[in-house]
């Protein structure tokens, strides 16, 4: 098992037609990701890729049964693709854009309370079960199916601890990016608690960064609901405070959301806590 | 994106939050002319720069005469101002706000701010105010109420009263709150601020509630959607360098090290910083060169890199996903070349067609190293630093 998708899972990508989309559905169909189609108004009935392009989500999930979705649509225009998907009844939204207003983000995530439907992004690399299913933008190639469950705030260092855990011999059960905006989908906790309930994973990786305590609320649920190892890794103690590093998430507010903090609560929670991003791999295989 | 007082007090004026009578002064002589406008027999002469704690070190005085405005004003134009927000160079002043003075009964807080843990807009609101609100939160955390705003109700009524209350205020002053928090509401919405802060909110002797400060800064995400505030943007009041690599593309902020460092996305970006710390150096500055690396973006965040003539050397960590890293190691060669880069540069490539990567830069009769893994990548940066400080 694996948790959120797999190989049956019917994937349609917004924003199909455009540079990203279609760059990374071409990569998406290579690697076997059941991707069944796409949307970009105005270009319904349409092939591209091989696939059927449709005006309106809702025409996709009717015709195609998706049940996954993908954006890659620009940042002005992404809380109108997120909410167009749940609207539709897409259960797992997966949306890479970076740079959405935090403000429009607010609202989408308001709107989706009760709705059932999972968001993961924005500003994040995706979601993928090695081997079965992926979705978005991750290098497909470092990736080996296994049993480490991986959960990011960043991007590339999500790669780092891929790589790793290959390269350690451990490989991945599913790896999720969640984002380097300060107002997104699912947190460390929603992830968290389906590793642990997922079979496969045996182990999993936490990486987060300055910024927010979210880092600290899934120490909190650790300690309390997860009994499977977790290795943690947390970037960003040389950064300034006030300073958005990067991600604009990733910024220390009030003497607030600083790596210290962090790696202070999850030390205090008994997790183990690596000083060195290229320590995440070892530190993994030496606790299984 | 942040602006100055004096901007942020004319967007308080066009959301009908009440403000000090005032106007904004580039020379000693405009601030003269302002004061005489304003009448009255004092004025508060405030420099205008993007930091706060201006009244500690003087960047805030008192005039008592039309020839103090103009002393004043002559001390602060042209100067630095060096505050606690400020790193040790400080903050060109390069315009005043002259204000009427209002006889002060109480100093109040009032911000709004975009709370990421109940990812709600919030009100938050203390009767300590004029102090610094981090020290009031830190040390009696009693003495400040969050309002937490549902997006799809609206601001009420009674979240206003239940500040106004925490405030002590009564009668015609829980209206006027009631005002100034629409005002700022509305504001943040229609601008999408990130906070908006009065500090202090006074009331005076005759009960009336004025925003003596005001600071507001917006979301750098939607600033494009908002031509207005664009306009506002003060670039003397920024990195020169941080300035120029958003033209590029690049994320890069300055820091006080002289190890340069180049890296693709932020988290390793970070991750490679703290690295460096670890090992016992000191990272001259974050750089996250992005997703698609091509040669362009690399010969600028070189160029950037090495206008900071502390740098000693440079780590370039790249984590070749989609993009191969023979690809980047070409982009990395080339950029050497065109820059003229003459400091040692350590490389630790990882990722796709590393191999190959790693061949072509291997013996290239550069002052260049190409490194098998991040941590002994890290560990010769800092060796090469030290050797050549």
């Amino acid at each position: 098992m694996s948790i959120l998708i797999n190989k049956d899972t019917k994937v349609i990508c917004q924003g199909f037609t455009g540079k990203q989309g279609t760059f990374h559905s071409e990569q998406a169909l290579v690697y076997g990701t059941k991707l069944v189609g796409g949307v970009t108004p105005e270009r319904g009935g349409e092939t591209h890729l091989g696939l059927p392009v449709f005006n309106t989500v809702q025409d996709a999930v009717t015709t195609t049964g998706a049940t996954a979705s993908v954006i890659y649509v620009p940042p002005f225009y992404a809380a109108d693709a997120i909410l167009e998907a749940v609207d539709a009844g897409i259960k797992l939204i997966v949306c890479i854009t970076e740079g959405i207003p935090t403000l429009q983000m607010l609202r989408v995530k308001a709107a989706m309370a009760g709705t059932g439907a999972l968001l993961i992004g924005p500003n994040c690399p995706g979601i993928i079960t090695p081997d079965e299913c992926k979705i978005g933008i991750m290098p497909a190639k470092i990736h080996q199916a296994g049993c480490i469950g991986i959960v990011s705030r960043s991007g590339t260092l999500t790669y780092e601890s891929v790589y790793q855990t290959t390269q350690q011999g451990l490989g991945q059960s599913t790896c999720v990016g969640i984002g380097g905006d300060p107002i997104h989908g699912m947190n460390f906790v929603d992830v968290l608690s389906r590793f642990q309930a997922d079979e496969q994973t045996k182990g999993i990786v936490m990486v987060g960064e300055i910024g927010g305590g979210e880092e600290e609320d899934a120490a909190a649920y650790i300690k309390a609901h997860v009994t499977k190892p977790v290795v943690a890794y947390i970037a960003g103690q040389t950064a300034p405070a006030g300073k958005r590093m990067g991600h604009a998430g990733a910024i220390v507010t009030g003497g607030k959301g600083t790596a210290a903090g962090k790696i202070a609560a999850l030390k205090a929670a008994g997790i183990e806590v690596v000083s060195s991003p290229t320590e995440i791999g070892v530190a993994m295989k030496g606790c299984l | 994106m942040n602006i100055h007082e004096y901007q942020a007090k004319q967007l308080f004026q066009q959301y009908a939050i009440p403000i000090p009578e005032g106007h904004y002064a580039a020379t000693p002589e405009g601030a003269e002319q302002v004061a005489k406008a304003l009448n009255g027999d004092g004025w508060v002469v405030k420099a205008q720069v993007h930091a706060g704690g201006r009244g500690k070190v003087g960047g805030v005085k008192l005039a008592k005469s039309l020839a103090e405005v103009v002393e004043f004003s002559r001390e602060l134009l042209g100067k630095r101002l060096v505050t606690i927000q400020t790193d040790s160079l400080g903050l060109p002043i390069n315009s005043l706000l002259i204000e009427k003075i209002y006889p002060i009964k109480r100093e109040l807080y009032l911000s709004l701010i975009l709370d990421r843990a109940t990812e709600r807009v919030m009100f938050i609101a203390s009767a300590a105010g004029g102090m610094d609100i981090e020290a009031v939160a830190h040390d009696t955390p009693e003495k400040i109420i969050s309002v937490a705003v549902h997006p799809a109700a609206g601001l009420q009524s009674y979240s206003c009263r239940k500040v106004a209350y925490t405030l002590g205020l009564k009668g015609q002053q829980i209206k006027a709150l009631e005002k100034i928090m629409h005002g700022m509401y509305n504001l943040f919405l229609a601008k999408d601020a990130s906070q908006i802060e009065i500090n202090p909110l006074i009331e005076t002797d005759s009960g009336d509630l004025l925003a003596l400060d005001a600071k507001i800064n917006f979301d750098d995400n939607a600033v494009a959607l908002h031509p207005d505030i664009l306009a506002m943007k003060d670039p003397s009041q920024e990195d020169d360098k941080e300035n120029e690599a958003q033209q590029f593309g690049l994320n890069y902020i300055t820091l006080e090290g002289n190890i340069g460092c180049m890296v693709n996305g932020a988290g390793l970006a970070m991750a490679t910083m703290d690295l460096v710390k670890l090992k016992g150096g000191l990272p001259a500055n974050f750089l996250d060169v992005g997703g698609g690396t091509n040669v362009e973006k690399v010969c600028e965040a070189f160029k950037l890199i090495l206008s900071d003539p502390s740098v000693k050397a440079v780590l370039v960590n790249i984590f070749g996903g989609i993009v191969q890293c023979d690809v980047i190691a070409s982009g990395i060669l080339a950029a050497i070349e065109q820059v003229h880069v003459t400091v040692p540069v350590v490389v630790r490539l990882e990722g796709t067609n590393v191999e190959q990567g790693r061949a072509l830069l291997t013996n290239t009769g550069l002052n260049l190293y190409a490194s098998e893994d991040l941590n002994h990548a890290a560990e010769q940066v800092v060796a090469l630093a030290k050797a050549a400080a």
